[in-house]
């Protein structure tokens, strides 16, 4: 079902969810296809008010070479770094099984 | 369905042409993360190095290293790369857990280094040119275990547990360009190219590289086409190849994989494939997602990089004397072969020669240590010929009292055990076991007088000219002396005692 703006289709949406492991059932697809197309609706009017000749923007402030010394600095202990972990186990954090899948 | 058979290598050289590439990636051996302060010790404890920035909590932001930088200049400098004047990071999207962010920071379409090429030379001497496409910065990703299931795979697993000390840590992706026209030499070229970027890169001082311990790790794109046809096939890209021996078999199963599948009419997906490091076998993982699948775009967390011609100079001018340059230059001066060379390399022995002889040994006595009895007892002790607890300096040494007649070959043997053994450094060694070579002639005559007087026929043989015979009695005094006597000056001693 193409979408009114034509800026997402449900298909994309579909393997948008599919990417994400979200499980999405046919009625959502339709409602979130049609959600999505109004905000990137929205967002494709910036690029109406763009010329030809100003260079997209990916940083606010022209700075470059920002860099660091290679010098350790204390992080976090391992009971803090879980501390926020809604599971945990052997000092790690503990995540659902992804499905049908292999890395 | 069952798999198409797989096809006789020698059929799939015989019908299809492939075309190999390779992408490399290289953990630096940097002391912090990319993009934050965080440790990179290899093996700590579980999400004991790891700090807002790695662990992508909100409000913390990253900061390049600069030291990584020069790392990736320098790997590119030395693949003879053009470095890019200006070029951002960029978010590669994705939904794993192994980079909490749900992202990693990456370079996309202005990678820091590109278009180089290194010559690669086979064992018969053949060059081949690799061309490399880019060699870009990125992160490295966190440890997944995953739990429960039988085969400890993703696949049947109950839950996975995410360690992210090495999530962060920097990684150099190098690719190679598409290489086509290596035939039947194809698994031969992937496994040299390895091998040479591995030696390459380790000389520049930048990564352990080390393939077991994955800061060196390799995915291999192969594709097949009928041969004569010109049309480039689909390719698969392996990964888990983690060693240079696996990157050979790897490309060679692949080779007569595809050749099968071509075979019975099917078609190749292009998908990731896993390595089996067991079998030699891969198997399909998950089909590949496409970029567009990551929604690159620019990092807008951290600056762009614009290296200005003179740091790039400058970091040109640290670049040491490439390894096989290196190597060819040792071979002259130790006039060795190029078989003896080859085995010098694949022992490990280069430096450790090298070192031997910069630290005064003659360059002979210092190979025949090294690939003879300390060859022996890194055997024997199932490590590697550099991880021996000796060192270039105490072979050298042993070298030396050898030369100035303190120590005899059979002495110098049991000094280098005890310095193995721990007892410290060789004279301490010598001190402390009492193994100097017996100079004092007093001792010698009496102990060959003795000999000669116990075998009276060998004595009758020699005076008869059989010097030959000489041997039984340097034994005999060699026992009675427990090998502290100067073999050579025993024989000597004893053509004089037999003529008197």
């Amino acid at each position: 079902m193409p979408s009114e703006s034509g800026a997402i289709s449900r298909d994309e949406v579909a393997h948008l969810a599919r990417l994400a492991r979200l499980a999405v059932t046919e009625t959502e697809l339709d409602t979130f296809a049609g959600q999505l197309d109004v905000i990137l609706g929205s967002v494709a009017r910036v690029g109406e008010v763009a010329a030809e000749d100003i260079p997209p923007t990916s940083h606010a402030v022209p700075l470059e070479n920002v860099f660091r010394p290679d010098e350790l600095r204390p992080g976090l202990s391992q009971e803090q770094a879980l501390s926020g972990a809604p599971a945990a186990e052997e000092g790690r954090f503990r995540v659902p099984r992804i499905l049908g899948e292999e890395a | 369905m069952t798999a198409p058979a797989l096809v006789d290598y020698a059929d799939v050289v015989a019908r299809y042409e492939p075309t190999l590439g390779l992408e490399v990636h290289v953990e630096l051996s940097t002391n912090t993360k990319m993009f934050c302060g965080c440790a990179t010790t290899f093996g700590a404890e579980p999400n004991t190095q790891v700090c807002p920035t790695c662990l992508g909590l909100p409000g913390s932001l990253p900061v390049v290293n600069r030291t990584a930088v020069e790392s990736a200049i320098r790997i590119g400098l030395a693949l003879n790369c053009s470095i890019a004047p200006w070029g951002r990071f960029a978010r590669k999207n994705y939904f794993y857990p192994d980079m909490p962010k749900n992202f990693q920071t990456s370079q996309y379409d202005e990678p820091i280094c590109v278009d180089g090429y290194m010559d690669v030379t086979l064992d018969d001497g053949e060059v081949v040119r690799v061309g490399i496409e880019r060699a870009h910065m990125e992160e490295d990703t966190g440890k997944s275990l995953h739990v429960g299931g039988a085969t400890g795979r993703i696949h049947g697993a109950d839950y996975s547990l995410l360690d992210y000390n090495r999530a962060g840590v920097p990684l150099i992706e190098i690719v190679t360009r598409m290489i086509p026209g290596t035939g039947e030499r194809a698994p031969e070229v992937a496994r040299a190219y390895v091998t040479q970027l591995r030696d390459l890169i380790k000389s520049l001082g930048v990564s352990d590289v080390r393939m077991d311990q994955g800061s060196m790790r390799c995915d291999v794109n192969l594709s097949l086409s009928p041969a004569g046809s010109g049309v480039l096939g689909t390719r698969t890209e392996t990964k888990n190849v983690n060693s240079l021996r696996s990157v050979e078999r790897a490309v060679r199963y692949e080779m007569s994989r595809q050749a099968g599948v071509l075979d019975a009419g099917g078609e190749i997906v292009q998908e990731t494939r896993h390595f089996e490091e067991q079998s030699g076998t891969t198997r399909a993982g998950r089909r590949k997602e496409t970029s567009e699948d990551y929604r690159y775009f620019p990092e807008p967390d951290l600056v762009p990089i614009a290296p200005s011609e003179s740091w790039v100079e400058e970091l040109r001018g640290t670049l040491p004397e490439k390894p096989w340059e290196r190597r060819a230059r040792l071979q002259a001066e130790w006039g060795i072969s190029d078989e003896e060379l080859r085995d010098l390399v694949n022992a490990g022995a280069i430096d450790l020669i090298s070192d031997t002889v910069a630290a005064g040994a003659p360059a002979g006595e210092a190979r025949s240590w090294w690939v003879a009895y300390l060859a022996q007892q890194a055997n024997a002790r199932g490590v590697e010929l550099a991880e021996l607890p000796i060192t270039p300096g105490q072979v050298a040494r042993v070298i030396a009292l050898v030369a100035a007649g303190d120590l005899n070959n059979k002495l110098a043997r049991q000094v280098v055990d005890g310095v193995l053994a721990g007892e410290g450094e060789p004279d301490e060694v010598v001190e402390s076991r009492g193994l100097t070579v017996v100079s004092d002639d007093g001792a010698l005559i009496a102990a060959v007088d003795e000999a000669l007087a116990a075998q009276p026929d060998v004595a009758d043989k020699i005076r008869a000219g059989k010097v030959q015979a000489a041997g039984a009695i340097v034994g005999a005094v060699m026992k009675a002396t427990r090998g502290q006597a100067d073999a050579k000056r025993v024989r000597e001693l004893i053509i004089e005692r037999v003529g008197s």
